[in-house]
This record gives C-alpha cells, sequence and structure tokens, in this order.
C-alpha cells in the first residue's frame, strides 16, 4: 500500500480587501471584490514506502506550500491527501524554535509536540546533542544561534527518530559543507531503513544522487515527473526558455530522454569524438587524447557565441564543463550561414563507465542569458581501462605509490 | 456518531498528554526562568492588587460587610472576588493572543491544534490553585477558614476558565486577522472590572441602575466566588445554570468561528 497519496489536490488564497468581507464570507456571504490566487492545481501523486521525490521548479512554483499540504500544516481546497505514516518536517528552515529557549528546551519541545514520550526523548538527546555538534551552544537560547546552526539542530531534531516520511523543504542548503555531507549521510542511512524522502532543492546533484524520482512544479502544476536525471535537464532547458525557444524531448536508444532547448538562432549540427589515431569512435582509453567535433550552424546575425561542453556520469553527475566563454575565445559578429565549427581535444581522464556529453551554444557565460541550443545527451561514449592500473571511481588521476617498509 | 467524535477526542487528548504537560512546564519556565522568585510571582501579582485596594479603600470599607462576620471583612471580599478574576482575565487574554504566540509552531509543524487550548486552560489552572492555597492561607490567618460551601468552587473554576475559553478562543481567532481586537481586548477587560463588584460592594451603586450590572457576564462569577468564599454560603443554583449556558454559547461561538477561520489563521500568520 502506497504511504502517501495525493489526488486532484489543489490551493488556494482568498484576498480579502478588508476584515468586513472576510467575516461576512465566513457567514457563507462571500462578496463579489474578494480575489483568488491559485498556488497548486490537480496534482495527483502516489508514493510507496522508501521512495525518494524530490520537488524541484522556480521560486513561487507552488514546491513549498505542497510540502506544506502533505505536513498537514496547511489544508487543501480541494483534493483528497492520504498519509499512512509519522511525518517529520523541516519546513521554511526550521521546527518552529523559540528563540528564548536553549537548543535542549527547544528539541525536548518539538519533539514532544510531535508526540514522542518525555522518557523517549531523555533517551535520544544525547545523540541528538552529539550529530548536531553545536556543543555548549546546546544549552545557550537559540536566539544567539547562527542560521547553520539551528538547521544542524533542526535536522537534528527532525531525524533522531526514524520518521516513516521525512520532508526537507531547502534546509539542506544550510550550513556549512561538513555538516552537509553528515546530513546526507544521515539521510542515505534513513532511507536504507525504509523512510520516504520528499525534499524542495536547488542543489542538482544532491537531487540526482538520492532521489529516485523527481517532480517538477511550473505555476502550480506537475509540468513533469520522471527520472531525476530527466526532470533536471528538462528544468534546466526550462528555464533557460526564452518566449521563442521550445523545449523537445525525443526518447534515446537506450531508453532514457533527451532535452533539446533553444531559440534556434544558432544550432549544433553534426557531433563526432575522434580518439587518439584521429578515427571516430564511441570509445575511448582511459587518458586517451579525444577530439570532440562539433558543427554549428548560425541561422541569424549573433551578436556573440559561445560554445560549451558539459561530460556527465552515467547517473546524470556533471564531471567536467567549460565554455569558450571561460577560455576567452568568445566570437563576435557573426554572419548568417557563416560557416562554423569547433573542435575541443581533451584527455579522457576518465573512469571506466559511460558518459554523456551535453552541448551548449549560447550569449554568454551560461545558457541563461540567449540559450540559442542546448543539447542533452548530444553524444554517449564510453571508456574503457586499455593500459592503466585498475582503479574505481570517475578520475583517472595516475597515482604514483611510494612505500617504505622497515 | 457524536459519541464517537467526543472519544476521539478524549483519546487524542490522552495521546497527547506529554506535550501538554511539557508545555505547561515549559510554560511556566518560560515566564520565570529568569527570576529569582520564580513561581511566586504568579500569585504575588494579585495579592499586591489586593493590598493595594485593601489599604487605598479600607478607611472607606471600614464599615463590616453584611454577612461577613470578620474585623476583616473588606479583604476577604476583594480576595474572593479577585481569584476569580484573576482566573477569567488570565484565560482570555492567553487565548487572545494564542494563535499569534504560537505562530512558528503552526506553521512549521503538524498537531492537534486543540493542544493549544488544554495548554492554556492547565497552566490558568494551575496558577488558580496556587492563588486560591495562599488565599486560604491569608484567610485562616485572618481566623476566617472555609465553609462547607468550599466545594462549590471547584465547578465554578471550571466553568469560569471555560466561559472565558470560549471568550478567549473567539477573540483570538479574531486578532490573527484584526490585530486591533489585541488593544481592545484589555481595555474592556478593564471595564468589566471596574463594573463588577469586586472592589466595590453591589449597594455603593444606586439601586436603580444596579440592574444594569447584570449585563455585564462577569457579574455572576463574581457573586458566585463571593457567595462561596467570603459569605460561605452555597452560591444559587440558577446561578450556575446561567454561568453553563453563558460558557457553553461562548464557547460554541468560539469553536464555530475557529472551525470557520481555521484554514485561513497559518496562511495569515
Amino acid at each position: 500500500m502506497s504511504i502517501l497519496q495525493l489526488s486532484g489536490v489543489g490551493k488556494s488564497y482568498t484576498e480579502y480587501p478588508s476584515f468586513r468581507h472576510r467575516l461576512l464570507s465566513w457567514l457563507g456571504m462571500p462578496s463579489s471584490k474578494l480575489k483568488s490566487h491559485r498556488i497548486l492545481e490537480d496534482i495527483n501523486l502516489t508514493l510507496e514506502r522508501g521512495d525518494a521525490v524530490a520537488f524541484v521548479g522556480q521560486n513561487g512554483a507552488g514546491k513549498s506550500t505542497l510540502l506544506k499540504l502533505i505536513t498537514g500544516v496547511l489544508s487543501p481546497s480541494e483534493g483528497v491527501i492520504e498519509v499512512r505514516g509519522g511525518i517529520s518536517a523541516i519546513l521554511e528552515l526550521g521546527m518552529g524554535f523559540n528563540g528564548d529557549f536553549t537548543g535542549r528546551e527547544n528539541a525536548r519541545n518539538t519533539l514532544s509536540i510531535m508526540g514522542y514520550h518525555p522518557e523517549e526523548i531523555e533517551q535520544v538527546m544525547p545523540d541528538l546533542q552529539a550529530f548536531s555538534e553545536v556543543g555548549d551552544y546546546f544549552d545557550q537560547p537559540v536566539r544567539i544561534y547562527s542560521s547553520g546552526m539551528q538547521m544542524r539542530v533542526a535536522f537534528a531534531v527532525a531525524t533522531v527518530f526514524q520518521p516513516e516520511i521525512l520532508i526537507i523543504d531547502e534546509a539542506l542548503s544550510v550550513g556549512d559543507a561538513y555538516f552537509q555531507h553528515k546530513s546526507f549521510g544521515r539521510i542515505r542511512e534513513l532511507q536504507a531503513q525504509g523512510t520516504t524522502l520528499l525534499i524542495v532543492s536547488h542543489d542538482k546533484q544532491a537531487i540526482q544522487s538520492i532521489c529516485n524520482r523527481a517532480i517538477l512544479l511550473d505555476q502550480g502544476r506537475v509540468k513533469k515527473e520522471g527520472a531525476p536525471v530527466e526532470v533536471m535537464d528538462y528544468y534546466n532547458a526550462l528555464i533557460a526558455a526564452k518566449s521563442h525557444s521550445e523545449i523537445q524531448v525525443t526518447p534515446t536508444s537506450d531508453g532514457g530522454l533527451q532535452t533539446i532547448s533553444g531559440d534556434g538562432q544558432a544550432r549544433i549540427g553534426e557531433v563526432k569524438l575522434y580518439n587518439s589515431r584521429g578515427l571516430e569512435a564511441d570509445e575511448l582509453g582511459v587518458g586517451e587524447l579525444a577530439t570532440l567535433s562539433i558543427q554549428v550552424e548560425v541561422n541569424q546575425p549573433l551578436e556573440r557565441l559561445v560554445c560549451g561542453f558539459m561530460l556527465k556520469e552515467r547517473f546524470g553527475q556533471v564531471i567536467f564543463g567549460s565554455n569558450t566563454w571561460f577560455s576567452e575565445q568568445v566570437l563576435e559578429d557573426l554572419k548568417v550561414a557563416e560557416p562554423l565549427s569547433f573542435e575541443v581535444q581533451f584527455e579522457a581522464r576518465l573512469g571506466v563507465g559511460s558518459y554523456s556529453c551535453t552541448l551548449a551554444l549560447t550569449g554568454g557565460a551560461t545558457h541563461l542569458e540567449n540559450n540559442y541550443h542546448w543539447v542533452d545527451l548530444a553524444l554517449v561514449f564510453k571508456v574503457i581501462n586499455l593500459d592503466k592500473v585498475e582503479f574505481i571511481g570517475t578520475n583517472w588521476l595516475d597515482p604514483q605509490f611510494t612505500i617504505q617498509r622497515g | 456518531m457524536y459519541s464517537g467524535k467526543v472519544k476521539a477526542k478524549i483519546q487524542q487528548l490522552v495521546d497527547n498528554r506529554f506535550f501538554i504537560f511539557t508545555a505547561i512546564k515549559m510554560d511556566f519556565k518560560a515566564r520565570f526562568s529568569r527570576s529569582v522568585f520564580g513561581t511566586l510571582w504568579a500569585i504575588l501579582n494579585p495579592l499586591v492588587m489586593v493590598a493595594i485596594y485593601a489599604f487605598i479603600l479600607s478607611k472607606i470599607m471600614q464599615a463590616k460587610l453584611p454577612g461577613i462576620e470578620n474585623s476583616y471583612a473588606y479583604p476577604i471580599y476583594l480576595i474572593s472576588g479577585i481569584v476569580g478574576w484573576t482566573l477569567f482575565t488570565e484565560v482570555v487574554s492567553r487565548s487572545l493572543v494564542v494563535f499569534i504566540e504560537n505562530g512558528h509552531y503552526l506553521k512549521k509543524l503538524a498537531f492537534p491544534r486543540s493542544n493549544l487550548v488544554f495548554v492554556i486552560l492547565g497552566a490558568s489552572f494551575i496558577n488558580s490553585l496556587i492563588l486560591v492555597v495562599a488565599s486560604l492561607v491569608i484567610f485562616l490567618m485572618l481566623d476566617f477558614p472555609p465553609g462547607s460551601s468550599f466545594l462549590w468552587l471547584i465547578p465554578l473554576e471550571i466553568l469560569t476558565a471555560l466561559f472565558a475559553l470560549g471568550i478567549g478562543i473567539t477573540v483570538g481567532v479574531l486578532n490573527v486577522f484584526l490585530r486591533d481586537i489585541g488593544q481592545v481586548v484589555p481595555i474592556v477587560l478593564q471595564l468589566m472590572f471596574w463594573l463588577t463588584p469586586i472592589v466595590y460592594t453591589i449597594n455603593i451603586i444606586p439601586e436603580q441602575s444596579q440592574h444594569w450590572l447584570e449585563f455585564n457576564p462577569f457579574f455572576i462569577i463574581a457573586g458566585m466566588y463571593h457567595d462561596i468564599l467570603a459569605y460561605r454560603v452555597d452560591p444559587q443554583l440558577s446561578s450556575f445554570v446561567k454561568l453553563s449556558i453563558m460558557a457553553g454559547l461562548a464557547n460554541v461561538l468560539g469553536f464555530a468561528l475557529y472551525k470557520v477561520a481555521q484554514k485561513e489563521i497559518v496562511e495569515e500568520l
């Protein structure tokens, strides 16, 4: 049985011109002057135990509202939310801490509101304190904490008892790298024990490494749903989408989805990969010198053109990416149909496995300004180990062991 | 179906008892955490009020109060009324801000919201209990032991708190949306206090005007506190009936309003 089910869930806020209008509407006499703001519309979602879902989307897309509805802090305007498990949620970067109380007292309070027995709470308190690593501050009022420290305590409180559903809204991006690592470790641990995870995050890497599903919300609706890699690629394209550009998603031969976006003022044509012997290849040896060749069509006169490439491992993590903006080779004043091609030479110092290449033509350093053409999975190649020692990971570091014995 | 609802509510209350206990404890802690006298302040405030009135007004009120056989009749009368008033105002003024003050919890945690109400009731009862005990000690020192009517104080305290709760929830909900309420209520309470015979006795008001006081909802309650604590007679049953009806109506109003506004409260905070 699914642990969480949303059917036809929507949320809208009513804006009352004045208190009088609000009172009248409570009494069943709504005025015609009421304005309704729709935040979420027709959300359908079924989660199984152990699922990990990331909600992505631009600010105001309705992600936080959706998590609040699922948590039960807000109630839906229409639709049904069925939750079959205890929820632990960090909404809006906190757990309702009171600044005058100490970290310990707040932890105790919040856990008791969540329904835990005082004895259970006292039992886990040492663990909680140890996990939060705020040291002596644990017995100081929360108002003197930094936001990172508050987050540490909040995260420790939210995860000290294994929740059936863990909801984290943005919180993972607060706090230093060290605590982020630690939090992810804890989340993975909980996942392994069967916790269902719902997160809102803008951290692509985090989403792809811990979630098995991603849901893209746009203007209160589910725009796309699927594997994190596909959804993130689509989202990426969406942010870049300008009025003229369209996003196109096509299935690839290996069952994945390829996202193409851009306004088409310039287009990527033929893309080829050559090995060190100058032969077209879809396999490279570890450390082999490779050349990527990209044909470009210019369809409109362009002021500036930047070509970028990015290598991703098979889970969609970016291994490397750069462009001609950063290499200070920006092309200027391009004419229509001007013959143009790029060659990128690089050493494939990569681990054994399959890699994809994303290509982009833009007008600046990022695809957020003038996205002409963006092609995910423009090319896929394999790296095989021909002449190197055995190793794991995505990078070949050419290690030299020096051993002193005795 | 209704009994099922009540059962569920009671079950929920039992399930949440630890939170309610913890919250009451934290409530005391929050108020007195950085003070030397701690809980003592909870009773000091009303007692100082009694002392001031007794001191200032003792000359005027020196005349024995008919029905109270004690040379300290006036302080006894005053304390009796203030015990009731303290409970009433505490519940009202805390309910007035219950949603606003707990906004940080309401916005971030899902829990039975009625727990907050029980925390108010619990904390106010404990305060009132302390005040009652302190009053009894004073009464005994004044050689004025409580009579058999004393037990009536239990239902009276409960009904008074419930009545106050109904009013408190009503103004508390409204206060979320219209913050003027938070300013108006203390003024109204002030008026109510002086329009009730607590500091003075009813007979100083011209007889033809006395019936106006009956429009003051606290009038009945004060009368009952006086009966039980000062005059040591059983309060009239009709007063209990009236108070029960008032408490019932106030709570129906308060909770009906809460139910309608519930969805919007968190959105507004």
